[in-house]
C-alpha cells in the first residue's frame, strides 16, 4: 500500500482495522454523501461530527499528551522544526508568508539539523521568521512565525551551536522522565515496583536514600514527577504520590539508614524545615556531627507552621523527623533563633560549616489603607498558629481571604473548619489565572468557600473601635498577557464593599533576611544569594538553600537544596562520602500495557471534613496500589534505560 | 528454576535467564545484531524479538527474562515480517555498498540481511556522511553506522573512557565522539575495542597497505617486518586454519611471500625489553627497598600509555622508561642490524604486524627515530591488514610450509612469546629479574604463572632474595581505572604494575582478527602460554641473540647507548587532559 497516495478514510481503517465497518460506511458516504439521507436541494443543513474529525481530534489530543512528555534535554531546534511542519499541516494555503514561508523555514531549519548550514542560514531563518509574523494574514502564519523567533531568541546558543559543530549541544538529562523531574531525583520507578511486590519498608528505605520525607511527600508533595510520566502517551501520568504514602502506611517502622563512621567534624544548620533537616540528615549519615537551631518550638518548618492539619497530620511529619533524629547524630536547639540570640558569627566559628535554610516566615503586606485594623492577619500567621495548635474560633464570622495560591486555599479552608460563617476568596484575576493547584480550588470551593475573582483590594474599611468591617474592592478586566498569564487592569466599574469580620491575607511570604545581611551575606528580594551548589559566595563553608534562598517554593525542592548542600559540605569538609542503599529492584513483568484507568485519590465528603482538621484525604487501598504500580511502565529497564541504566545507585 | 515452553520444545531454565540463552539451551538460535555477551544487551535492533503468547507486542528476546509459563515463538509471521522490517530499516541507514567494506565477510548486518532473504530494499536511502581526521589511526564512518551502541557501551564499561556517546537528539540522533569533541581532542587510547566490537564496518583503523606496497616495490630499500607475539595466535583465522595446529613458522613463510627482505620476530624486542625493564625494576624499586613508593609500570601498551597520560598524567613518572618491544626492535634494526649487514639505515624500511591500533599512533611519536634516519618503525600494520595482504597476494596460507624466522632478530624465548597475553610481561620479567637478584634460576620457569588468567585486576607477592615483591597484573581499562585509583587511595601497595589496555592483553587487542560473537582473548592467550612451554629457551636473557647484541653492542642493560637506544621520556608529548 501507498501510504502516502491514499484516501485519508482508507488510512483510517488501515490504522484502526476494528473500526472497518464505521469507515466502510463512511467511505461510501465520502464518494455518494447523498446515500447518507443528505437532501442537496434544502439550504441549510445541520452541522455534524463525522468519523473523520473524530479520528483527527483522537490524533490532535494524542499530540497533545506527547508534547507534555517530551523529556528534558530534547533538542530545541528538532523540537521547533516538528511543530513547524505541524503547524503548516493547519494553513488553509491562501497567503504566500504562510503556504511557502513556513515550508523554506522548514527546509533552514533541515538544513541546520543536518549540520550543512551556515550563520547565513540562522540570519535567514530569523529574516524569513520576521517577515511571516509581520505579514501573514492570519494566527495559523504569525503565530507559527512568532512560536520559531522565540525559539531563536530563547535558545540562540543551541543555534548557533548546530550551525559551527553541526551537532547539539550535550545532553545532562537522565533516561528516567519522573527521576529527572523529581528534584531530589527520588528512584520512582525503584519504589513503585517495589510497592507492586508488596515490599514497602524496602520502598521506603529506597525513598529516603534521596528523600528523608516519605510520609509528608507522600502526603502534600506537587509531584512534579508526574507531569512528565511517560505512561502519558498511553492514558494518564501515574498517582506516583499516592504509591508514596501507600508505601509508607504499610511499611511499618523502618529503621533509619546507618551512618558512616564519624568524621569529628561539625555542622551547624540554622533552620528545622524540610531543606534544613534533609541537609542534616544527609550530613549525619556521612558521619558528621549536625546541630540543627530551630526558631519555634517544634522542628518542621512550613510543614507543620505552614501546612494545615486536614492536608498533613502532625504525626505523619513526626514519623519522619523521628526517623531523622533516630540517626543519633543530630542535637536539636529549639527556640534558638540564629541571627537573634545565636549570632551567625559564633556559629561560623564554632563549627567546621554551616547550612542556611531558614526559610520564608513572615508575610508581605498590600501596602492599602486599613491594613493594621483589628481582623486583618496574614495566612503565614494564621497557619503557624494553628501548627502551634491556637485554634482561634471563627464562629459566627465572615471571613475574606486574598490571593489565589495554594496559601490562600490553606487559609480559606482552614477558616471554613475554624467555623466560619462564610469564606471568601478575593482574587484580582480571573479562576485559571490562580497559582494554586486546581484540586486545591475545588476543593475549597468544596468545602463552602466562595470564589470572588476579578476584584483587587482597595482598601479596608474599619467601624468605630478599630475593628474591621468590610474590603473594598476594585473590579478588574482581564488584560493582555504578560510573563504568560493576563494582567489585571482596573475596570470601568465602581468600587464594591464586601462586608467581613476577618480578613486574611495571603499575597505572599517574605524571607527575615536583615540578621544575615548584616553577617555579610548578599539578598535581593530579601532571598539569600547562594550559588546552585548552595554555596555563599566570598564564604567559604558557608551554605544556604531552600525557601530562603529562593523565595517560597515547594517541600521538594527544599529537600533538593538539603541535599545538594549536604554533598557540598561534605566535599567541602574534605570528604567523598556517597549515599546509597542496598536493595534489589524486581525486574519487571512483561505484560501488554493496555490504557487503563489512573487510581485517583479520594476525599471524605465536603461536609464531614469542613468540620474538623483530620486528614482529609484517604489512602489507596491494597488493590488499588497493586493497579496503579502495575501501570509503571518501568522507564529504568526499557528504552534508553535498558542502555544507560535507570538508576542512580548513589550519589 | 523457570519452565516455558519455546517453539513447542520444553525448556528449563534458572532464574534471570533471558529468552535468547534459553532458546540457545535447547537448540533454537535467534538471530541477533546489536547483543553482545556480556557487554550489550539493550534490545535496541529488535531483531532478536519474539512473540510471547497473550502479549499483543512483541519482545527482545536479549533481555527479556524468561518467565514461568511463558509460550515463546521464534519465527511466528509476526515475528518474521518485524525482524525483515527491521533490517530492511537499517539497511536504509546503512551505506551498503559491500563490496567496497572492508568488513565484507565478517559483517553482522550482511550475513543477517542475506540470512532473512532481504535481496531487494523498499525503502528510500538515507545515510549521513562525516567528516573525519583521516590521518588518527581509528575511523568512523556515519554511513555506515548502525547505532547499535556496543562502542559506546565497550568504551563506557569496558575500558571507561567515554569517548563515543549518542550527539543530538529525536530524529537526529546519531552515535559519535562524545560530548561534540574531535576525536583527538578525546581521551580516545586507541585500544580498538570498538573497532573489533563493531558488527559492521563503520569502525576501522587506518589502512596504511599502500605505503608498505610502495616500499616493497622500491628495488633501493631493504624491508624488514617483524610480527608481535600475539599475531602468531589469531593471524589465520579468518583464512580458515585452525589456530591451534597453525605454527608461526608458516607465518613467517608468509610474510616472505608477501616480499619482505627480512622476517624478523618483536618477541627478540620483547627479550631485550625485559633485560632493561628488568634491570630499571631493580634498580628503581628492589634496590632503592621503599616499600611505600609508587609502584612502576609497564610502558609496552601505548594504549595504556595514552590511556594514563590523559586520566593520570601526574603518575606518567611511574611508567618504565624502557622503550615497548616494537620500538626497541626497531631501534636494533636500523643500528646494530644495519650495521652487521652494511645496510644504510636510510634505505631501511622496517614495517610491523601488530595486532594494535595504538602502535600506529606510537611509531610516529616524537623522539621514536634513534638513528637519525627518520622512525625507527616505518609502518605499522594490524594483523588484519596483514591478513588482508596475505588474500590480495593470493597467498595458498594452507600449503606453506613452516619456515624459520631469519636471524638475528629472529630469535626469541618463550617469555617474548608470553608478552602478548595478559600477566605476560610481568611473567617473563620476574624469570630474569629473580636470576639477576638471586643469581639462580627459580625452580621452574612457570613459578610467577599466578598473575595469569582473565580475571580484570590480579595481584601476587613473590619472595625474591628475602624481600616481598608485589605485582599487579590488570587488562582493560576500566581494570586498569579501578587498580590505579586502589594505588592512590593508598588501598592497595604494589612494586611492578603490569597494564594492558584491551581485555586479556594483546590476544585480544584492537588490531586483532574480528570474531564475531565471540571474545576470542582466552583461547588465543593459551595459544602463546603453549608454545613457550614449549620453547628450547625461556628466560629471556638466555636469548643467544640478546646476549650477543650487548656483547657486541649495547655493552649492558641501561648502558649509555642502551639509553639512548632503548628508553624514552614520556614527557615527550603530552594527551589532551580534563
Amino acid at each position: 500500500m501507498d501510504i502516502f497516495n491514499i484516501n485519508p478514510l482508507q488510512l483510517h481503517s488501515f490504522l484502526c482495522p476494528g473500526a472497518d465497518t464505521d469507515a466502510g460506511r463512511h467511505a461510501d458516504a465520502y464518494e455518494m454523501p447523498a446515500n447518507e439521507g443528505v437532501n442537496v436541494l434544502n439550504r441549510l443543513h445541520l452541522s455534524k461530527e463525522t468519523a473523520a474529525q473524530a479520528a483527527i481530534d483522537d490524533v490532535l489530543r494524542d499530540v497533545e499528551r506527547r508534547l507534555f512528555v517530551s523529556p528534558f534535554g530534547c533538542c530545541h531546534v528538532n523540537l521547533v522544526a516538528s511543530i513547524l511542519k505541524m503547524c503548516h499541516s493547519q494553513s488553509c494555503g491562501k497567503c504566500v508568508p504562510c503556504r511557502i514561508g513556513l515550508s523554506q523555514l522548514s527546509n533552514i531549519l533541515d538544513k541546520i539539523l543536518y549540520g550543512v548550514s551556515s550563520m547565513d542560514d540562522l540570519k535567514l531563518l530569523e529574516k524569513t521568521a520576521v517577515s511571516i509574523y509581520e505579514s501573514a494574514d492570519c494566527a495559523i502564519g504569525y503565530g507559527t512565525a512568532d512560536t520559531v523567533l522565540r525559539g531563536l531568541r530563547n535558545f540562540r546558543d543551541d543555534y548557533v551551536n548546530h550551525v559551527n559543530s553541526g551537532k547539539c549541544s550535550p545532553d545532562e538529562g537522565g533516561s528516567v522522565p519522573c527521576v529527572n523531574r523529581c528534584p531530589a531525583h527520588v528512584d520512582i520507578p525503584g519504589y513503585i515496583a517495589l510497592v507492586e511486590a508488596g515490599r514497602y519498608a524496602d520502598a521506603v528505605r529506597l525513598i529516603r536514600k534521596d528523600n528523608p520525607f516519605p510520609a509528608a511527600c507522600g502526603l502534600i508533595c506537587e509531584h512534579p514527577c508526574e507531569t512528565r510520566c511517560r505512561r502519558n502517551i498511553l492514558d494518564v501520568g501515574l498517582n506516583i504520590r499516592g504509591l508514596k504514602r501507600f508505601a509508607v502506611e504499610n511499611s511499618g517502622s523502618v529503621p533509619a539508614h546507618a551512618c558512616a563512621p564519624r568524621t569529628g567534624k561539625r555542622v551547624a544548620v540554622a533552620g528545622g524545615g524540610p531543606a534544613g533537616l534533609s541537609a542534616a540528615y544527609f550530613l549525619a549519615l556521612m558521619g558528621h556531627d549536625v546541630r540543627v537551631y530551630e526558631k519555634r518550638k517544634f522542628l518542621g518548618g512550613m510543614l507543620r507552621y505552614g501546612i494545615p492539619s486536614y492536608r498533613l497530620p502532625s504525626e505523619s511529619l513526626q514519623w519522619d523527623i523521628d526517623a531523622i533524629l533516630a540517626t543519633g547524630r543530630i542535637e536539636v536547639k529549639t527556640d534558638a533563633d540564629v541571627g537573634g540570640d545565636i549570632s551567625i558569627d559564633s556559629l561560623r566559628s564554632e563549627f567546621d560549616a554551616l547550612f542556611i535554610a531558614i526559610g520564608a516566615h513572615t508575610e508581605k503586606r498590600l501596602g492599602i489603607e486599613g491594613e493594621n485594623l483589628r481582623g486583618v492577619m496574614s495566612a503565614v500567621q494564621l497557619l503557624r498558629g494553628l501548627g502551634s495548635r491556637e485554634m482561634p474560633d471563627f464562629h459566627g464570622k465572615r471571613v475574606i481571604v486574598v490571593g489565589g495560591g495554594n496559601v490562600a486555599m490553606d487559609a480559606a479552608r482552614s477558616s471554613v473548619r475554624l467555623g466560619a460563617d462564610n469564606v471568601v476568596i478575593a482574587y484580582r484575576r480571573r479562576q485559571n489565572d490562580m497559582t494554586a493547584l486546581p484540586e486545591e480550588i475545588e476543593g475549597a470551593v468544596a468545602d463552602g468557600c466562595e470564589l470572588m475573582t476579578m476584584r483587587a483590594p482597595l482598601r479596608i474599611e474599619g467601624g468605630g473601635q478599630d475593628d474591621l468591617t468590610a474590603l473594598w474592592v476594585k473590579p478588574q478586566l482581564t488584560g493582555p498577557v504578560e510573563y504568560g498569564r493576563p494582567k489585571p487592569l482596573d475596570a470601568d466599574k465602581p468600587p464594591e464593599r464586601i462586608p467581613c469580620d476577618i480578613l486574611i491575607l495571603a499575597v505572599g511570604q517574605d524571607i527575615e533576611a536583615e540578621n544575615f545581611v548584616k553577617f555579610g551575606m548578599k539578598a535581593k528580594r530579601n532571598e539569600l544569594q547562594s550559588g546552585p551548589d548552595t554555596g555563599v559566595e566570598g564564604m567559604p563553608g558557608v551554605f544556604a538553600g531552600g525557601d530562603c534562598a529562593t523565595g517560597p517554593a515547594s517541600a521538594i525542592r527544599a529537600i533538593e537544596a538539603g541535599k545538594v548542600a549536604a554533598a557540598n559540605i561534605d566535599r567541602y569538609l574534605g570528604f567523598d562520602h556517597k549515599i546509597s542503599v542496598d536493595i534489589d529492584i524486581p525486574a519487571p513483568r512483561i505484560s501488554n500495557k493496555r490504557p487503563w484507568g489512573r487510581v485517583n485519590m479520594q476525599e471524605r465528603g465536603a461536609s464531614e471534613r469542613s468540620g474538623d482538621f483530620d486528614l482529609m484525604e484517604f489512602g489507596m487501598s491494597l488493590e488499588e496500589a497493586k493497579q496503579e504500580a502495575g501501570r509503571c511502565l518501568r522507564c529504568d529497564k526499557f528504552g534508553y534505560g535498558a542502555f544507560k541504566g535507570g538508576r542512580i545507585a548513589q550519589w | 528454576m523457570v519452565n516455558l515452553t519455546i517453539d513447542t520444545l520444553p525448556a528449563a531454565v534458572p532464574d534471570g535467564t533471558s529468552l535468547l540463552q534459553a532458546a540457545r539451551g535447547v537448540g533454537i538460535e535467534i538471530p541477533t545484531l546489536c547483543y553482545l555477551e556480556g557487554i550489550n544487551r539493550i534490545g535496541a535492533c529488535r531483531v532478536c524479538v519474539v512473540e510471547v503468547e497473550g502479549l499483543d507486542r512483541l519482545v527482545a528476546a536479549c533481555n527479556t527474562p524468561a518467565e514461568n509459563g511463558m509460550k515463546i515463538l521464534t519465527n511466528s509471521p509476526r515475528v518474521r515480517r518485524c525482524r525483515k522490517v527491521n533490517v530492511d530499516l537499517l539497511l536504509s541507514r546503512h551505506d551498503c555498498q559491500c563490496v567496497v567494506c572492508v568488513r565484507s565477510g565478517s559483517c553482522g548486518l550482511q550475513d543477517l540481511a542475506n540470512d532473512l532473504g532481504l535481496y531487494e530494499r523498499v525503502y528510500k536511502n538515507e545515510t549521513i556522511r562525516n567528516e573525519w581526521d583521516k590521518t588518527f589511526p581509528l575511523h568512523r564512518n556515519m554511513s555506515k553506522c548502525i547505532q547499535c551502541m556496543r562502542c559506546i557501551q565497550v568504551c563506557d564499561n569496558i575500558q571507561n573512557l567515554h569517548v563515543w556517546d549518542l550527539i543530538n537528539f529525536g530524529s537526529h540522533i546519531d552515535v559519535d565522539v562524545s560530548r561534540n569533541m574531535r576525536i583527538h581532542e578525546s581521551p580516545c587510547s586507541l585500544c580498538g575495542q570498538c573497532i573489533t566490537h563493531c558488527p559492521v564496518g563503520a569502525l576501522t583503523a587506518r589502512d596504511d597497505t599502500e605505503r608498505v606496497y610502495a616500499a616493497l616495490a622500491d628495488p633501493g630499500i631493504t624491508t624488514v617486518v617483524q610480527v608481535a607475539p600475539a599475531v602468531r595466535s589469531a593471524w589465520a583465522e579468518s583464512l580458515g586454519l585452525d589456530m591451534d595446529k597453525t605454527s608461526p613458522g608458516k607465518m613467517a613463510a608468509a610474510l616472505r611471500r608477501i616480499g619482505f627482505d627480512y622476517v624478523f620476530d618483536t618477541d627478540f624486542g620483547a627479550d631485550v625489553t625485559i633485560m632493561e625493564e628488568g634491570m630499571e625494576f631493580i634498580e628503581r624499586v628492589i634496590k632503592t627497598n621503599e616499600p611505600a613508593g609508587l609502584p612502576m609500570f609497564t610502558s609496552c601498551c601505548p594504549g595504556w600509555v595514552r590511556f594514563l597520560k590523559s586520566r593520570y598524567p601526574d603518575m606518567v613518572e611511574c611508567l618504565s622508561s624502557a622503550k615497548s618491544p616494537q620500538q626497541i626492535f626497531g631501534a636494533v634494526a636500523k643500528t646494530w642490524f644495519a650495521g652487521l649487514r652494511k645496510i644504510d639505515p636510510a634505505k631501511m624500511f622496517v614495517v610491523s604486524v601488530m595486532p594494535c591500533v595504538a602502535k600506529k599512533h606510537e611509531c610516529a611519536l616524537p623522539g621514536m627515530d634513534s638513528t637519525g634516519a627518520g622512525s625507527d618503525v616505518d609502518v605499522v600494520l594490524t594483523t588484519r591488514e596483514f591478513t588482508r595482504m596475505l588474500r590480495s597476494d593470493h597467498v595458498n596460507v594452507k600449503d606453506l610450509p613452516d619456515e624459520p624466522f631469519d636471524m638475528p632478530l629472529g630469535d626469541a624465548s618463550g617469555a617474548g612469546v608470553i608478552f602478548g597475553a595478559t600477566g605476560g610481561v610481568m611473567e617473563a620479567a620476574l624469570r630474569t629479574v629473580y636470576c639477576v637478584v638471586t643469581g639462580k634460576k627459580p625452580p621452574t620457569a612457570d613459578a610467577f604463572r599466578k598473575v595469569r588468567g582473565m580475571e580484570g585486576w590480579k595481584s601476587a607477592e613473590f619472595d625474591i632474595e628475602g624481600r616481598a615483591v608485589r605485582v599487579a597484573v590488570a587488562s582493560g581499562l576500566g581494570n586498569a581505572t579501578a587498580l590505579v585509583e586502589a594505588i592512590r587511595k593508598g588501598e592497595a601497595q604494589y612494586d611492578f604494575v603490569e597494564v594492558m589496555a584491551c581485555p586479556g592483553g594483546c590476544a585480544g587487542g584492537g588490531g586483532q582478527p574480528i570474531a564475531p560473537g565471540r571474545e576470542p582473548a582466552m583461547e588465543r592467550g593459551e595459544r602463546l602460554f603453549n608454545l613457550d612451554a614449549q620453547a628450547p629457551v625461556r628466560y629471556s636473557h638466555e636469548n643467544a641473540a640478546v646476549i650477543r647484541l650487548y656483547g657486541e653492542y649495547l655493552e649492558k642493560p641501561l648502558s649509555h647507548r642502551a639509553h639512548e637506544l632503548l628508553h624514552y621520556d614520556h614527557h615527550t608529548w603530552t594527551m589532551p587532559h580534563r
